[in-house]
């Protein structure tokens, strides 16, 4: 046990079941996986990603590169998650990861003796030749041997949620700076946000002894955080990761909601993908600690000094017996002072800064001193230092290093812009405006003493108080701590041989930065792409700047100069889980389901999908083994007797107006204004630039009352449409619409016995005379008043009845039963189809966006006295060149003969290929009526072929037809079906 | 993105499409193939302000013409596309030369 005897922010009067590796370790309330690892004496978490070296911890927090851990077992498995960041619970399990059999004894540390060969880029290089084993062997080979964790492949049996936030003020980090800034905006009244990605509020106060206000830091930011609890205006969100910028102040946050709970409750999701709306933002994110690249850098027990002060001071856990300290800042002397505090043996305080003055303690202090190397396969045993009096090893479990601090600006930059470098600090510090309406405060900022970080919030929360039109009360700032920043830049202990680590979690060492630059990759960008330096969970966090620093010193430039790679979203690896949030089975799309839908599922029709919406594909009978027979009796059904079909699925717009006809006639190819009440017209709807869009029928209710009918699929597009057509084009005229799809119930009822069928529903029955073809009127079923429509898709003497939605199952199985008694039935979509070919309708496998009304062969339904959408462009004349494809029927010659959609029409006698090829079919089946297979297709000058036989050809499916080219209606093409 | 609908408020990017530059706006009135194909085709490009037309499809389905600055995404102007029928957008027709250094990276 290294738990020291006091101290710490940790509940010991609880002892927590938590294992790592199958071992019990002993941890509490308030403990992170990384502190209960310190604390029991654990060193060794990790094996590196290439290398397979051992690996400790090596910082406290977001930017750790190497404990990373699996939580949870099978379907519950997640990988890759960083021991810093894992709040513990009772019966948490936790496994390392990237190594086998076990941790200490890992066959692939093998790669270790085979580094000389395996430098940066090795495998371009290496595993060229043959080619084809790149995919099959070398691309397998590697990835099995380098990597992190794995998911478990099975099911995600967890939800996650997404939630939405709306603030005045977002404050991001609540260290001094955050909580000051929340603190002045709350009290100002302002709806505050405070988020931040640890489970205890404070940042660095909870990390250090400094007091705040003549209190220790820990318990100045407890009284704040109490306070802001109790303002209703202010939201905290602890355990919120915001993890991107974006345009008109929206932010990208993830909450670990039930993550650190052993047990859950049943409905709390794991994780919420938030969207916040804020204002006004303050970037409060802090600082990360930078390593020094030094020999043999990576071995457990070398740990970021910062970190070893929050293990000693907030978990009190301590990460060593005997310590080196080596700096290249004031900060690093605080890492020192902090051991020897809690009985830490500190062997040497070791400043590379020439004229650094260390304060004197109970170690040898050196200035213009270096580490050149340290000793320990599992686990730091001996550190090499370099002063004026020469070179030693110095015993020491413990090397705690800091080469300055790093602002976290990586949100001031998602939107495009560039860090700015700050010599100062000797770091990039955040653009000025990189995100509109967000202010950088405290450490992020670059102020880094704890007065100037209290100051800098308070100064940032008046700032966005003014710009909100609020007024800031006078808020003191607290006494606290106020150390100039003293720093010189150091990355790299650059003569003392061996392999110094820039990046940890992706193994890249100087020699690669250097391999790198010697090869050409002298951009900060393309050096990260060649040695992978910064890539993975980590994106450079802790490494990131230190190796393009040495890459600048390489290529003798400045780190300004140099640049950094780019910062983008998201800030922390967020769970694909979380961004996809309700998207999983049915989440995925909303499902709509037609007013009939009950009596349709009752009757044991198998669904099929139409754009949202769940159709009959048919309503199979005893002996029916494939959809395909079911469909063919249904065909017959309708063409002997009767059949009825749910069509409520179809794009119903009411249109009402004075203008309403007059408006029609703009939107609609044709004449719509001529229509008498009571009549139905086919209408074509044209785009802009002459193509057709969509077709349906208008159905002239009353003098200035319509009700157009849209396809399924296009019901929404038309409908934004007609909203485009009236408001931006015409909003002049009079007229209003609304879309009705879902407050009627549509039943068509086809077939020469259609008119029984209706007439048996219906209170008053309708007559030949009466109700012609295209008739439409009112009419009441049961007392229910509902609307009848003389219209036909299938060919057949039809009638559409419509009811209000919720009698569309009533109505439905009242018109099933009746056509039943006659020998008729329900069909579905696969036979509305089939009738549909027969009669040669379009839908949109010929309404493809690239067909012209010319080409559908209803040219000469554009009415050319008033002007209409597409009217202009339709006129050009390529849109009615004979050589275009034009809408033709197919037939199979022989019986047998296969036609497919897809399948190519080719001249017969030529080879398949290009300059033979005339077109294409777009919907094909086969004809239970004709007794073969037809289609609809576009062919080349199509209809002066008619008569002509050509091939038919699908190199995919081996097909090769000989057709016939006919007129595109197969069935009663007089129409003498649908008018008797 | 957010986007203020005249009729709705402040509302988030997901409750708009996009449709183009606000030229749609006007029309040719007579069927002139010319006149149509630069109504349909022709569209400057600018890096700064410009005029477009959203249609606020999952809100209150007005359509609406903002002037939307292609740099930034910074929402310059929004109102009913009714209204502002026959106006020509700042932006349109007239280049935008952007300051030195930017809309370059």
């Amino acid at each position: 046990m290294t738990r020291l005897a006091s101290g710490g922010l940790v509940d010991r009067s609880r002892r927590l079941a938590v294992t790592f590796d199958g071992a019990p370790l002993v941890a509490h309330p308030g403990d992170t996986l990384a502190s209960a690892l310190v604390a029991n004496g654990v060193r060794l978490v990790g094996r590196s990603f290439k290398y397979h070296r051992p690996r400790g911890i090596v910082a406290a927090g977001v930017e750790e590169p190497n404990a990373l851990v699996t939580l949870g077992a099978g379907a519950r498995r997640t990988p890759n998650l960083r021991a810093t960041e894992v709040e513990v619970h009772d019966g948490l399990v936790a496994v390392s990861q990237n190594r086998w059999p076990s941790l200490r004894r890992d066959a692939m540390a093998v790669n270790d003796l085979l580094s000389p060969f395996l430098s940066a880029g090795f495998y371009y290089k290496t595993f060229m030749w043959p080619p084809a084993f790149w995919e099959r062997l070398y691309e397998p080979m590697i990835r099995a041997a380098a990597g992190l964790g794995a998911l478990s492949g099975e099911r995600d049996p967890d939800a996650s949620e997404k939630a939405f936030a709306f603030a005045d003020l977002l404050v991001i980090g609540a260290g001094p700076a955050g909580l000051m800034a929340a603190l002045v905006a709350g009290r100002a009244g302002a709806r505050v946000i405070l988020a931040d990605e640890d489970f205890r509020l404070g940042g660095r106060l909870n990390a250090e002894r400094m007091e705040v206000d003549g209190r220790p830091g820990a318990a100045w930011a407890g009284e704040v955080v109490t306070e802001l609890a109790g303002l209703p205006n202010v939201r905290l969100m602890p355990r919120t990761s915001v993890i991107g910028a974006y345009d008109g102040g929206t932010w990208g946050a993830v909450e670990r909601v039930s993550r650190h709970l052993a047990e859950p409750p049943a409905d709390a999701p794991l994780d919420a993908f938030w969207r916040i709306a804020a204002r006004r933002a303050i970037l409060a994110t802090g600082a990360i600690e930078r390593p020094i690249a030094f020999p043999d850098n990576d071995r457990p027990g070398v740990m970021m000094g910062g970190a070893v002060r929050a293990y000693l001071n907030r978990w009190a856990a301590a990460p060593g017996r005997r310590a080196v300290v080596f700096t290249n800042n004031d900060d690093g002397w605080r890492t020192a002072e902090a051991l020897v505090a809690v009985g830490i043996e500190v062997a040497a305080l070791v400043d590379a800064r020439p004229g650094a003055t260390p304060p004197a303690g109970p170690w040898l202090a050196a200035a213009g001193a270096v580490v050149t190397g340290t000793r320990g396969r599992r686990g730091l045993r001996a550190v090499r230092l370099r002063d004026a009096a020469g070179e030693r090893w110095v015993e020491a479990d413990l090397l705690a290093v800091s080469g300055g601090w790093n602002p976290s600006v990586h949100l001031a930059c998602h939107l495009g812009a560039r860090p700015v470098w700050d010599e100062g600090v000797a770091a990039f510090g955040p653009p000025a405006d990189g995100v509109p309406g967000l202010l950088a405060a405290g450490a992020a900022a670059g102020a880094f003493s704890t007065r100037a970080a209290l100051a800098g919030g308070a100064a940032a929360a008046a700032e966005a108080l003014a710009a909100l039109g609020l007024a800031a009360g006078t808020v003191d700032i607290p006494e606290a701590e106020d150390g100039p920043v003293a720093v010189t830049a150091f990355w790299h202990v650059a003569d003392a041989g061996g392999r110094a680590w820039v990046d940890l979690q992706n193994d890249v060492t100087v020699k690669d930065v250097a391999l790198a630059a010697r090869e050409g990759f002298r951009a900060a960008e393309h050096m990260k792409r060649y040695t992978t330096h910064g890539m993975a969970t980590d994106q450079g966090k802790l490494g990131g700047l230190l190796g393009t620093a040495v890459l600048a010193g390489l290529t003798g430039r400045s780190v300004a100069e140099t640049g950094i790679t780019t910062f983008r979203p998201p800030w922390t690896p967020v769970p694909i889980a979380a961004l996809g949030a309700g998207g999983q089975g049915q989440g995925f799309a909303p499902e709509r389901l037609s007013p009939a839908h009950t009596a349709i599922i009752a009757r044991g029709a198998p669904q099929t999908e139409a754009g949202l919406w769940r159709r009959p594909l048919c309503f199979p009978r005893p002996g029916e083994a494939t959809v395909r027979a079911a469909c063919d009796r249904e065909v017959r059904m309708v063409r002997s007797t009767v059949g009825v079909c749910d069509v409520s699925t179809l794009g119903k717009i009411d249109v009402q107006g004075p203008d309403a006809a007059a408006f029609l006639d703009r939107v609609y190819a044709n004449t719509i204004s001529t229509l008498a009440p009571g009549r139905v017209r086919y209408g074509l709807m044209l785009r802009e630039d002459g193509f057709a869009m969509d077709d349906g029928t208008v159905a002239r209710l009353g003098p200035a009352h319509f009700l157009v009918t849209t396809t399924t699929a296009a019901a929404g597009e038309v409908l934004a449409h007609l909203d485009f057509a009236y408001q931006c084009l015409w909003p002049e005229l009079d007229v209003a619409f609304a879309s009705v799809t879902d407050h009627w119930a549509q039943v068509a009822v086809a077939g020469p016995l259609a008119r029984e069928v209706v007439n048996a529903v219906i209170d008053a029955p309708v007559g030949s005379d009466g109700f012609p073809f295209m008739a439409c009127g009112p009419v009441s079923a049961a007392g229910v008043a509902g609307r009848l429509f003389r219209i036909s898709f299938s060919g057949e003497h039809a009638y559409e009845l419509a009811v209000p939605a919720r009698h569309g199952a009533a109505l439905f199985d009242r018109l099933v039963t009746e056509a039943e008694a006659r020998g008729g039935g329900a069909y579905g979509l696969e036979a509305l189809n089939v009738l549909r070919i027969e009669k040669g309708h379009p839908t949109h496998a010929e309404l493809q966006g690239r067909t012209t009304a010319d080409d559908l062969g209803l040219g000469r339904l554009v009415a050319a006295g008033k002007d209409c959408i597409g009217r202009g462009a339709a006129a050009r004349p390529g849109l009615s060149d004979p050589q275009r494809e034009q809408l033709v029927g197919l037939k199979a010659i022989e019986a047998g003969g296969r036609l497919v959609a897809g399948a190519h029409v080719v001249l017969p006698g030529g080879h398949t290929t290009p300059p033979n090829d005339l077109g294409y079919l777009t919907s094909a089946c086969f004809s239970p009526t004709l007794g073969r297979e037809i289609a609809l297709g576009f062919v080349r000058n199509g209809r002066a072929r008619t008569g002509e036989t050509v091939r038919v050809v699908c190199l995919l499916r081996g097909h090769d037809t000989p057709a016939e080219i006919v007129a595109p209606a197969f069935v009663d093409p007089e129409g003498e079906r649908l008018r008797g | 993105m957010r986007i203020a609908c005249p009729l709705c408020g402040e509302r988030d990017l997901r409750e708009f499409t996009y449709r183009g530059a606000a030229v749609l706006l006007d029309r040719p009135a007579e069927p002139d193939p010319v006149a149509f194909d630069a109504y349909l085709h022709l569209r400057d490009n600018p890096a700064g302000p410009n005029a477009e037309l959203w249609h606020h499809a999952f809100g209150c389905r007005a359509w609406l013409r903002v002037v939307r600055d292609t740099r930034t995404h910074a929402i310059l102007e929004v109102g009913l596309a009714r209204d502002a029928r026959g106006r020509l957008a700042p932006g349109v027709g007239e280049a935008v030369v952007p300051a030195e250094g930017e809309g370059t990276a």
